[in-house]
């Protein structure tokens, strides 16, 4: 992990439309490290994607540069940058076989005949799918297909592999699947991988290290652990998994909040505190000293088999709390609406049915809710 | 209801025969007077079997030498034709340049222009340009009469083809010419076929035009046009019968290959 595969250098890309002069992506700088798997992660329309085909080539940036391997490629052409891309697509060439396809791009560098045949017939094996070499792609699954695509890409022993969604296609089950066959091939060929995904559970499950991006800027650069357990922003925080948004004044190391306290310490004045809905315990008790704790009225809970997801609506309502954004992609989404409307606020707490004592607190339940002080965390804007 | 959806089925079968018959009457005809043995100097009447014609094919010299002009117009013209319309149907559905409307235009104005006109207004440029009408001119006026058909078939077939293909090869390495003839145009090759067809056919059967820039050039059907006054000889019907084969030929092997690609 000492040298870089890619780099960015504060990277814009900036499109006409009707007249108009568009951001798709506003700076963005990037070191990827060799052998590194690295997502670029975000919503739809955030520039992850021009970002991917600045590096392969496609879009030229406005302004910035493109390094690969420490040379500056910024007015390469594609066909002269050593990456290879994964298209969304697949892009599979129909009217090639499934070996043709794969043979593609080392017959563009005129490779000898019997290091294509050898080359070939290692990387068919690698995704498995020898004995289906005279397949016409449109004869093939989906999965099948993807792992053509991606043959036809890592045959050709790329500085970095660009993966543009290319699990968007397939169904669950076979989307799972084939996060693991990624994960395995990228060990197995120790390329570089860079990943785009809005997926933000395929991003944490495969990534060392994942680009939280929106509207054209990187949110968060940093480990998918990281990532989740310490989120930079409310967009991230919101963006990936469920999460609960705190805001108000803090006296003290405390913030006063639905009956009760969250504590964050070394900080004063305006403050926003995310925490995780698995991180936080309800219970009918007053929680110990030394914990954040709020009391609040269970709104409704879900039976969602592994756990239960309560939403508990505080005690106050006061207007210095409110939600995250992005969380509203929770089970609770519309009735969060509702309190909102009615300005109240609703915590989302995850509890893992193995505890069978607590974990049927019912509907209409006065609760008090408590959790670490390391489980909250202060964020930016 | 179902007593007058069998009816209605059957008004539908005989209809279908009766338009299938209406189509092939002329065919038909054209093929049976090939073979008949007449004696006087029309060939309208049928007067017995005969294959005298099959083997007496090229005994017109004439008629041998306007079908083998014509047959050297549709080819040359053909190619001209599909290298410049599939040039233009490519950029026409793929790319957005300044003079893109004009050009969809024309390609519609030059199909929907009467032959008339075209032939006429050819003729005067020509005549004004002082160009001797000849074999060329008649290949630049098949050319430009051609060519919509041509683009208007590569266009379709490019608004369906995935960018990406390209790109992916462009990424794996291929230059733009490497990606063209690799990836582009077998991708769009059924257009440019169905194109080349339909420029040939027409090119091959074309009077009006043609009778207008041809100068001393004599094609097969300005020939034949050129008969009808002293007997249109067999020989012609044997040649039309030819041409018709080879289009059905034509016809059934696309059809196979079509079947063969899904």
């Amino acid at each position: 992990m000492t040298t870089s595969a890619i780099e960015l250098e504060n990277v814009v890309k900036e499109y006409l439309s009707h007249g108009e002069v568009v951001q798709a992506v506003k700076g963005v700088s990037l070191d990827i490290a060799e052998g590194e798997f690295f997502s670029l992660l975000g919503p739809s329309g955030c520039g992850k994607t021009t970002t991917m085909r600045m590096i392969a080539g496609f879009e030229a940036p406005s302004k910035g540069l493109v390094k690969l391997h420490g040379q500056d490629v910024t007015n390469v052409p594609p066909n002269k940058r050593d990456v290879n891309m994964v298209f969304q697509s697949y892009a599979l060439f129909p009217h090639m076989s499934v070996w043709d396809n794969v043979a593609f791009g080392l017959k563009q560098r005129k490779t000898p005949q019997d290091e294509i045949k050898r080359r070939v017939g290692e990387m068919l094996e690698i995704v498995d799918l020898t004995g289906r070499e005279k397949r016409r792609p449109r004869e093939m699954s989906g999965g099948q297909q993807q792992r053509v695509a991606l043959a036809r890409a890592l045959v050709n022993r790329p500085r970095a592999l660009l993966l543009d969604e290319p699990l968007g296609a397939l169904d669950l089950k076979l989307r799972q699947a084939m996060q693991i066959e990624l994960k395995r091939i990228q060990r197995e060929v120790g390329i570089t991988f860079v990943y785009v995904t809005h997926d933000q559970n395929e991003a944490l499950t495969m990534s060392d290290r994942i680009a939280v991006m929106n509207d054209g800027l990187v949110e968060q650069l940093a480990g998918p652990r990281e990532i989740y357990e310490r989120p930079a922003t409310a967009f991230v925080a919101g963006f990936i998994g469920t999460s609960n948004l705190l805001a108000g004044s803090a006296t003290g190391g405390e913030l006063k909040i639905g009956g009760g306290r969250v504590l964050v310490p070394g900080h004063e004045g305006d403050v926003r505190v995310t925490v995780r809905p698995e991180k936080i315990t309800i219970g009918t008790e007053e929680p110990s000293n030394g914990l954040s704790a709020v009391r609040g009225t269970v709104a409704e809970v879900v039976y969602l088999g592994t756990y239960n997801s309560y939403a508990v609506s505080l005690a106050d309502g006061a207007d210095a709390t409110e939600r995250s954004e992005g969380a509203n992609q929770t089970q609770h989404g519309n009735r969060d609406d509702r309190a909102a409307a009615r300005g109240g606020t609703i915590i989302t707490v995850f509890q893992q049915n193995a505890l069978d004592a607590m974990a049927t607190a019912e509907r209409g339940d006065s609760v008090w809710l408590s959790w670490q002080a390391q489980h909250s965390y202060v964020i930016g804007s | 209801m179902s007593a007058r959806t069998r009816l209605g089925d059957k008004l539908l079968h005989a209809y279908t025969w009766l338009v299938i018959v209406w189509l092939s009457s002329p065919i038909a005809v054209m093929i049976l007077f090939g073979f008949n043995d007449k004696k006087s100097k029309s060939n309208t009447t049928w007067q017995g079997f005969t294959l005298r014609w099959y083997t007496e094919l090229f005994d017109i010299s004439d008629l041998t030498v306007a079908l083998r002009n014509s047959l050297v117009i549709a080819a040359v013209s053909t190619i001209i034709t599909v290298v410049i319309g599939t040039m233009l149907g490519l950029a026409l559905g793929r790319h957005r340049f300044r003079g893109k409307g004009v050009t969809n235009f024309l390609v519609f104005a030059a199909i929907s222009t009467p032959e008339l006109v075209m032939g006429a207004s050819l003729l005067s440029l020509f005549v004004s340009g002082n160009v001797p009408r000849d074999a060329n001119t008649i290949i630049i006026s098949h050319v430009l009469f051609s060519l919509s058909f041509v683009v208007v078939t590569v266009r379709a077939r490019v608004v369906t083809l995935d960018p990406s293909l390209e790109e992916a090869a462009r990424d794996l390495g291929a230059t733009a010419w490497g990606t063209f003839r690799q990836v582009t145009l077998p991708s769009i090759m059924p257009g440019v076929l169905a194109g080349a067809m339909l420029s040939f056919a027409l090119s091959i059967d074309d009077y009006v035009v043609t009778s207008f820039v041809n100068g001393s050039t004599v094609t097969f059907p300005l020939w034949i046009v050129g008969a009808v006054k002293t007997g249109i000889p067999p020989q012609v019907n044997v040649m039309g019968t030819l041409i018709f084969g080879i289009g059905v030929l034509i016809a059934i092997g696309n059809a196979v290959a079509a079947r063969r690609r899904t």
